[in-house]
């Protein structure tokens, strides 16, 4: 067995804290500013919950017969801070015990995974919310349908929306590039030697970057 | 001849346009070029400075921006206010109660803002009533009235609400000395000099929560007292108060209160007051007072009747009173920063009197007295004496100070502000005011850090200032930059009712003070509240119908009342949901014969209703809440006494079919 350097070890740790502390920060946030709120209103989503001013967007939503949002009504809340505990100790397992390339590949891979799923789930609920209105609404727009982006800037009506990854989405997102990194490291990537070989995994692995991204 | 006709029509010309040059200058010239720049404040921008100004016969406290003049808003706090149910309300009409029972309106005349060490602390203003004698205390986290207390043997609470440098105390001393009230006062009121006593308040505020309390009261003869300055820095533990009509008339006090040369500053060593009041030299005297308390939690007012109040007689208890002669009857009376001067204006004076503490405490030292009044030394008018300003203008009012080592002094009669250097007393500059200026404020100014970019001049004159408006005029204030040599006017506004003394803070300080945005609606504790709409309900007792409602955008909780009869009394309990900064609600009901109510996020107020007659009442949100405030509406529906109309409430059910209206 090759060696494992021991660099790759730390970086596999930082990364699994990195993970872990997901489940104390935020991990994505909402921003809302309207005329009358030009201090900006924020929903902030955390593992285990929901924060920001959840009762002020809910009570404003209720113009538009949106369903207001209570954290119970998610399962996520209950099994997120499992998931991210559990890469967050993955990894640093990996590093600890399991120390080869093969199974910094499968963390990755699967990590990467989760990553979309999560993404892709959390897109899912925004198109639930945004376009399930209660038809018996005070203000009905035809055709417009309330989703919130999934990154980036939106205007609903009076409201400008700006989604983005918040404290512990941003540390899960450089978890897993370190993952990244550490796997490059092992392929030889970052030797001139290896790194021919590793150029067909780094094909394979961009989409998903990306998509991350 | 046409030459000489010519050169005589040239030199009738020539001399008008001279003579007419002469005129002194009118109001218009005196402002510069750059006063709009500096006093503009662009849309969207904060100002520099609070000013919380008196209002007045209008019993509240104003808040204006500086240097912009923008009004913010009007506290109330003697007086009641139906546009924020202020004395309708259940819960705040015991705010303004009194021995004398519910009494609506006061005349505000100064106001006072909380130190530490001298200098401005951002926690609460204090104002004086000047009629009912009372003391408010103004919590600056929410601008609400959180405390009146009544004082006992007073007539007219004029020298207040003036306080030491840590706001140990804030004194409150009796304009119309009046028999105690510990005292039979079925006397002629030609028996002044024998029956009549002045009593000064010192009242005690607690550092952390501001509760306030009657420490102890001082008797003094009879006497007027005006107007007050705590002593600072080295004059720490002294107080000074102005008196006039030390000649003891009981009628016609415009003549017969003019006729000394000398009246009196008070000087009091309250440091000596606190060890006689310690070795239990004070009398406990039975009288009665009120004091008033707001519960944030509650969200109610609670008005206590007191029965005691101790007091030391300083004719008998020696040290604690000495007697300046001050020429002529002396309104203001204020302290340099530095503690050292005490400068006192008498109205009908041609001089300003400077005191000098260092030589007050020579002179005491020295016994170095001129007989006594009433009990109390009367120090030589040249021991306690600094100098004189000599010529400063007509009818000086009040001093305050820029910390640079000037005073200003307001002209009431000449109508102008005269700066002066303390220390040689030399006039060094004059600017009109425009008309009879009587308050001055400079931001700080009482204290022992000034910070001397702005002077305020509170006007009780305005004639040809702005449109006319019928008989009665607004007062004005006015804003000078004296931050150069000379002040210059930069700005000209109206103030409600009228402006006496005023005080301005840094902005900062009051805006960082942990300002209050809602009131949380987990800590209510209202005994009526209902904490979401499912609380919501309506409940008899005998003929009382108990509404508990809530307000939440855009619409009240219950909003369909039916069952109450003629003869009842309706208490509606607004529970406003909300938990967002700037949503009150407001609550109005047809008939009713107080007001509306305007509640707060988070806060819970009642409105008393009683229906005059059988019908349909609507009631709505006041307030325009959202987009839907319009729809924020309902009705209640009175029957007649003794009707079968059971009680019923909701909101949100549509009648059907098998629900029809009731016959």
């Amino acid at each position: 067995m090759k060696s494992f350097p021991k660099s790759s070890v730390i970086l596999l740790i930082v990364a699994g804290l990195c993970i872990l502390s997901a489940v104390y920060f935020p991990i994505w946030r909402i921003e809302l500013d309207a005329p009358q709120y030009p201090e900006g209103l924020a929903l902030l989503i955390y593992a285990n919950r929901m924060g920001g001013e959840v009762e002020i967007i809910n009570g404003l939503n209720h113009y538009i017969g949106m369903k207001t949002l209570h954290a119970e009504e998610f399962i996520e809340f209950t099994v997120l801070p499992y998931i991210i505990g559990f890469f967050g100790l993955w990894s640093i397992a990996t590093g600890l015990f399991l120390k080869s390339k093969k199974s910094v590949l499968v963390l990755l891979i699967v990590f990467a995974a989760f990553g979309v799923l999560a993404m892709y789930d959390f897109w899912r609920w925004e198109y639930e919310y945004g376009h399930n209105l209660d038809p018996t609404a005070a203000i009905i727009v035809p055709g417009m349908a309330y989703q919130p982006p999934l990154i980036g800037f939106k205007q609903l009506l009076n409201f400008g929306a700006f989604s983005i990854p918040d404290t512990g989405g941003w540390l899960m997102l450089l978890g897993g590039l370190l993952i990244g990194f550490v796997y490059l490291q092992l392929s030889g990537f970052l030797n001139r030697s290896g790194r021919t070989k590793s150029i067909n995994t780094l094909i394979f692995l961009v989409p998903l970057w990306v998509f991350l991204l | 001849m046409k030459t000489k006709v010519l050169i005589f029509v040239m030199l009738a010309m020539a001399a008008f346009v001279f003579m007419t040059s002469c005129r002194p200058k009118n109001a218009g010239t005196s402002v510069k070029g750059d006063s709009a720049v500096k006093s503009f404040v662009a849309p969207g921008q904060y100002d520099e400075y609070y000013n919380f100004v008196s209002g007045g016969f209008s019993g509240q406290m104003s808040v204006y921006g500086l240097p912009s003049g923008r009004l913010f808003r009007v506290i109330p706090v003697f007086s009641v206010d139906p546009e924020k149910g202020w004395g309708y309300s259940e819960e705040t009409k015991p705010m303004l109660n009194t021995s004398h029972g519910f009494v609506p309106w006061d005349d505000l005349h100064h106001v006072e803002l909380s130190q530490t060490n001298g200098e401005i602390n951002g926690k609460w203003a204090f104002g004086n009533a000047n009629n009912t004698p009372r003391l408010a205390r103004i919590d600056l986290k929410s601008f609400k009235t959180a405390e009146i207390i009544e004082l006992p043997n007073s007539g007219g609470n004029h020298s207040s609400p003036f306080g030491t440098e840590n706001s140990e105390y804030i004194v409150a001393g009796t304009r119309f000395s009046v028999p105690s009230d510990y005292a039979n006062g079925d006397v002629p009121i030609s028996t002044y000099k024998e029956n009549f006593k002045g009593h000064i308040s010192f009242v005690s505020v607690d550092k952390e929560s501001g509760k306030m309390d009657i420490a102890f009261q001082l008797k003094t003869p009879g006497v007027n007292f005006d107007l007050a300055r705590c002593g600072r820095d080295k004059s720490h533990g002294w107080f000074f108060f102005s008196c006039y009509n030390t000649e003891q008339a009981n009628t016609l006090l415009e003549v017969n209160a003019s006729q000394k040369d000398k009246d009196f500053i008070m000087a009091v060593n309250w440091k000596k007051a606190e060890e006689y009041l310690k070795a239990g030299k004070g009398v406990k005297q039975k009288v009665k007072y009120a004091h008033n308390v707001w519960d944030e939690q509650t969200h109610t007012g609670t008005s206590t009747i007191k029965n005691e109040v101790t007091v030391l007689d300083v004719a008998t208890l020696k040290d604690i009173c000495y007697m300046i002669p001050c020429p002529k009857s002396p309104h203001g009376c204020d302290v340099d920063p530095t503690g050292e001067y005490i400068v006192g204006s008498g109205k009908l004076a041609a001089v300003i009197p400077v005191f000098s503490f260092d030589k007050l405490q020579k002179a005491i030292a020295n016994k170095a007295y001129d007989g006594e009044y009433g009990g109390i030394p009367v120090i030589k008018y040249e021991e306690a004496l600094y100098g004189e300003v000599k010529k400063p203008g007509l009818g000086p009012l009040h001093t305050e100070f820029d910390g640079k080592g000037f005073a200003y002094t307001s002209f009431f009669v000449s109508s102008e502000v005269v700066k002066w250097n303390i220390k040689d007393l030399a006039v060094v500059d004059r600017v009109p005011t425009f008309y009879s200026v009587g308050h001055l404020c400079i931001p700080g100014g009482n204290t022992r850090k000034p910070s001397p970019k702005y002077l305020i001049a509170y006007n009780k004159i305005t004639k040809d200032r702005y449109l006319p408006t019928g008989p009665e005029l607004t007062q004005s204030a006015q804003l000078f930059d004296i931050s150069g040599e000379k002040m210059q006017m930069i700005l000209d506004f109206p103030t409600i009712g009228e402006p006496h003394y005023a005080q301005a803070a840094p902005a900062e300080l009051i805006r960082n003070n942990g300002q209050l945005k809602i009131y949380p609606i987990g800590e209510n504790k209202h005994p009526r509240v209902a904490k979401g709409e499912s609380e919501s309900k309506v409940v008899r007792e005998g003929n009382k119908v108990h509404v508990y409602m809530t307000a939440v955008r855009s619409h009240f909780s219950p909003d369909n009342i039916e069952g109450v009869r003629m003869g009842d009394e309706v208490y509606f309990h607004v529970t406003n949901l909300e938990q967002d900064w700037d949503v009150p609600h407001g609550f109005g009901v047809k008939g009713a014969n107080n007001a509306e109510l305007l509640i707060m996020p988070g806060e819970t107020t009642t409105l008393k209703w009683v229906p005059d007659r059988v019908g349909i009442f609507p009631m709505y949100c006041t307030d325009f809440c959202s987009a839907l405030h319009q729809e924020m509406q309902g009705y209640v529906r009175v029957s007649p006494a003794g009707s079968k109309t059971p009680l019923t409430f909701h909101v949100g059910k549509q009648a059907s079919s098998e629900e029809k209206p009731a016959q």
